[in-house]
């Protein structure tokens, strides 16, 4: 088996400043090709704000962010999901009033080839169809082909975080970033949310960086685990490395009660 | 279940065909007795070039989620050009008789639709420029600032290093009319019909995309400020053409007809008609045009069994009309059409509601 | 342009920007609280000066001067109730569209009430006096106007700041969710704000149209959006932000007349708000925000 460890997402050093506040404190971590990685912490330790800086939201105010050896300091959030990074949000971004045929099918435009005046004038029927097809076979795969004329907003929950990673997948990541995706759901969801993680890790040839609070979910799945507090970076390694490890245990116990 | 669709297809198709030719029916009559009919010629070509508006009003409003109030500004500079355009030549001595004209436009001269087309891609040029700017603001400042930017053109127009070209506050005279009302339904047929093309196309979803959430439109690889560029760009080309249709159906135009308030008349149509609906606001500006002549009766004196009621006199039917807007805005916020769009069904369903609603009564 | 010209063009600058200070304090104030440009604040401020017209006909100035202030007050409040308190958990593009709808309104109405030609405005006893100090002569109001604006802004900051309502006021522009959590009445401070800039809109009135000498049915809106550009340039929700915004744009227009732009002085108003866009989104004053994912 080839054992040689590519590169995907790398951190080095990264700080982000909001005024006074050091929201992130010289964080630097790795994420290989193929990997599921979990990033934990307590509440307010900082972990939106990696992703945010990963995504573009945030220019951070010192280091780098790269993606395959790509350096993304500057780039718009747009062209950072153009290079192959996808996420999902911790309170679910979907576009509410459309249906869930059309968000999925928004994304699918990102690898279009056409034009404002091809696409009014309907030139793009090929381009179009394409989309349309991709999205259906999408839709079908995630099991939200019978929903597909339903408003985004009108699913149940549980749906609605589906319908977003959906959406996410649609833009063809290589890399996909969840922001707490089990929460909210209760014991039985969150094993099938495990299960669905692997399940389109294998599928779509993805990596996974996760933020996730349910530490049935990210113990059984994640091959490494990076531990985030008040900003820093306290441990990492493997699941069971982070379950012994005393400063983990600290910042949990000690630091906040709802973990 | 398949055999009923068919079905309705055909039926759907049967009515659009008797709908066209209901309306053509209508236009041909009125054109045939264009004598008899001067008023309500007016009344409908009116509502036509505010539907226009209204729709291109709706594209950046409704559709992409930005709250600009500049159209009257692309209106104002699609009207002059245009006016400058189709002043026939012989003409322009007369109309430019106080301050003379610019060397440069005194033969410049263009055929109509050509002339309109100038002047849409006049005032997308300039909304290019102007959105660099204030597309970057958040929703009240991007209202404040584009409102800010039509009284700037406005002035510019008004200004007096401009009168050998805008004529001052003398405004433009002699401007051709149409040559039948069914110029203006092609104009306005093919310049709505664009904008649903688009609304309906790849791109009017990003439109849409941005307007239910940017941070989730961006992640999905939508460039915001393209996407919006866009939006405003292509709207702003449109009212720029009905600018240049409503030079053309006033014959005379000045700086004066493109005040906020005339924006702020489009921005009514569309609220009336449903932010949303391309429909609901080619409705809106048919009941709001129509609606102001037919309120006018508000405005003559009238005595009831000789006593004359005070309150009927000039002003009391823009105060019902203004009233009327109210309610609707804080009781109906969907207007007449939410963000649906006319479609057979929607009719006959409401046929069918109402009448289950009556039925329900009686019993 | 000689120094006494100059000085003169300066008061009448300065006089003028504390009218639109008044004014732009209104603005500052609802949008602080209510993330709402109040477009009817500028119909407001001329349905004020109608008021004052009709009062003076038929009453002495001293009772005529707090009844136009009550009146227009109780104007302003009403329809804060009327069209935009039921908007309270609507779009913001709805209420906004409501705030255009009552403008228009107010415009209408006083053109049918009071016809669309210019109404002269009254006198107030001893405001119109003329005053010459060495070679500049200017009424009272031109005076007085700066030094009642700086006068009111004190009275409003200390009102704000040590008062429980002013720190009601506070609490509900920063965050109104919490601030209703918090056992604070929305409803009571958000009539209060709007009853404070209806009246400081009144006594702007007064002093705009002693100068100006008639009102008519539009004579509110383009003031009124002047007002609001100079709320932006100080920094929206920022009072002492308002009243430099207001003196700034005062003075900047009465200069552009001065050199023979009149053409432009409204113009210029919108190129200030666009460069301030550009430069310092958030005004002179104006506190930054981050948007939250």
């Amino acid at each position: 088996m080839n054992e040689v460890k590519e590169n995907v997402l790398k951190m080095e050093n990264v700080v982000m400043q909001f005024g006074g506040v050091t929201a992130i404190d010289g964080l630097s971590l790795e994420v290989n090709r193929g990997e599921i990685v979990a990033l934990i912490g307590p509440n307010g330790a900082g972990k939106t704000t990696a992703f945010n800086c990963i995504t573009g939201i945030y220019q951070p105010t010192s280091g780098v962010v790269s993606f395959k050896g790509e350096n993304l300091k500057g780039k718009s959030p747009d062209c950072i999901t153009r290079l192959g990074i996808a996420r999902t949000f911790q309170n679910i971004r979907l576009f509410s009033n459309l249906t869930v045929f059309d968000n999925v099918l928004i994304a699918k435009h990102l690898r279009a080839h056409d034009n404002v005046f091809t696409a009014t004038l309907r030139l793009n029927l090929k381009e179009e169809d394409r989309m349309r097809r991709e999205t259906e076979k999408l839709l079908r795969e995630q099991d939200l082909y019978e929903l597909k004329d339903e408003i985004a907003s009108s699913l149940p929950y549980g749906l609605q975080r589906r319908l977003e990673i959906a959406r996410a997948l649609a833009t063809s990541p290589e890399l996909l970033l969840l922001d707490e995706p089990a929460a909210g759901m209760n014991p039985q969801e969150t094993q099938e949310l495990t299960d669905f993680i692997v399940k389109i890790r294998d599928q779509y040839h993805l990596t996974v960086f996760m933020i996730e609070h349910h530490m049935d979910l990210v113990m059984q799945i994640s091959e490494r685990i990076y531990v985030l507090n008040f900003g820093k970076l306290i441990a990492q390694g493997s699941s069971e490395e982070i379950q012994n490890n005393p400063e983990v245990i600290e910042a949990y116990l000690g630091g906040s009660e709802d973990a | 279940m398949k055999y009923d669709f068919s079905r309705k297809k055909k039926r759907d198709a049967v009515l659009d065909l008797l709908l066209i030719a209901v309306v053509l029916g209508i236009c041909g009559f009125l054109e045939a007795n264009k004598y008899n009919y001067s008023y309500a010629i007016s009344i409908i070509e009116r509502s036509m070039i505010y539907a226009v508006v209204a729709v291109s009003m709706n594209l950046v409003n409704g559709f992409t989620g930005l709250f600009s109030l500049g159209q009257a500004g692309f209106m104002a500079l699609g009207a002059y050009v245009t006016a400058i355009l189709t002043i026939p030549v012989s003409q322009r001595p007369s109309v430019y008789y106080i301050s003379g004209i610019n060397p440069l436009i005194a033969n410049l001269s263009a055929p109509i639709t050509l002339a309109l087309i100038l002047g849409g891609l006049v005032a997308a040029a300039c909304a290019a420029l102007i959105g660099i700017p204030v597309l970057r603001l958040k929703s009240d400042y991007l209202a404040i600032a584009t409102l800010g930017f039509a009284e700037i053109i406005r002035a510019l127009i008004a200004a007096p290093m401009m009168d050998t070209i805008t004529n001052g506050s003398y405004g433009l005279k002699s401007i051709p009319g149409f040559s039948s009302i069914f110029q203006v339904l092609i104009l306005t047929v093919v310049s709505i019909g664009l904008m649903v093309l688009l609304i309906n196309s790849s791109y009017g979803r990003m439109f849409k995309a941005v307007r239910e959430d940017e941070i989730a439109a961006e992640a999905m690889g939508i460039n915001l400020f393209h996407t919006k560029e866009l939006s405003f760009v292509i709207s702003s080309f449109f009212a720029g053409i009905s600018g240049g249709m409503l030079a053309m159906f006033m014959r005379s135009i000045d700086s004066k007809t493109f005040q906020v308030s005339l924006t702020y008349d489009i921005l009514l149509i569309v609220v009336i008609g449903g932010i949303g609906s391309v429909t609901g606001s080619v409705l809106g500006a048919f009941v709001v045009t129509a609606g102001r002549e037919l309120l006018r009766f508000f405005d003559e004196p009238l005595t009831v069994a000789g006593v004359s009621i005070p309150l009927f006199r000039p002003g009391f039917r823009m105060v019902i009309f203004s009233i009327l807007l109210m309610v609707v805005v804080l009781f109906y916020s969907r207007g007449l059409m939410g963000t649906n769009e006319f479609s057979w069904d929607g009719i006959f369903g409401f046929f069918r509601r109402k009448r289950k609603a009556v039925k329900a009564e009686g019993r | 342009m000689s120094l006494t010209t100059f000085l003169q063009q300066c008061l009448t600058g300065i006089s003028l920007g504390g009218a639109y200070a008044l004014i732009a304090i209104g603005y500052t104030m609802v949008y602080g609280i209510l993330r709402l440009i109040n477009f009817a604040h500028g119909d407001i401020f001329m349905m004020a000066g109608y008021f004052m017209i009709f009062a003076m006909a038929s009453m002495p100035w001293f009772i005529a001067v707090p009844f136009v202030l009550l009146v227009t007050t109780v104007l302003g409040v009403g329809i804060e109730r009327v069209a935009y308190k039921p908007l309270r958990s609507a779009p913001r593009m709805s209420v906004m569209i409501s705030a255009i709808g009552v403008s228009y309104l107010l415009q209408n109405l006083a053109t049918y009430l009071f016809t669309a030609l210019p109404m002269a405005y009254p006198e107030i006893p001893g405001l119109k006096k003329i005053f010459k100090i060495g070679g500049l002569s200017a009424s009272f109001v031109t005076f007085f106007t700066p030094v009642l604006t700086i006068v009111l802004v004190y009275l409003l900051i200390t009102l704000i700041h040590h008062t429980k309502m002013g720190m009601a006021m506070r609490a509900v522009s920063k965050d109104y969710e919490t601030a209703a959590l918090m056992g604070i009445d929305i409803n009571r401070t958000i009539s209060f704000t709007f009853a404070i800039g209806s009246l400081l809109a009144a006594i702007g009135s007064i002093l705009y149209f002693t100068d100006r000498m008639t009102v008519f049915p539009f004579s509110g809106s383009l003031p009124g959006l002047k007002c609001f550009v100079a709320a932006v340039f100080g920094g929206i929700g920022s009072i002492p932000g308002a009243v430099v915004g207001g003196f700034v744009l005062g003075m900047g227009e009465t200069a552009l007349v001065a050199a023979g732009y009149s053409t432009f002085s409204d113009a210029f108003t919108f190129v200030v708000l666009i460069i301030i866009l550009l430069v310092r989104p958030t005004g002179l004053f104006g506190e930054k925000t981050t948007n939250k994912v």
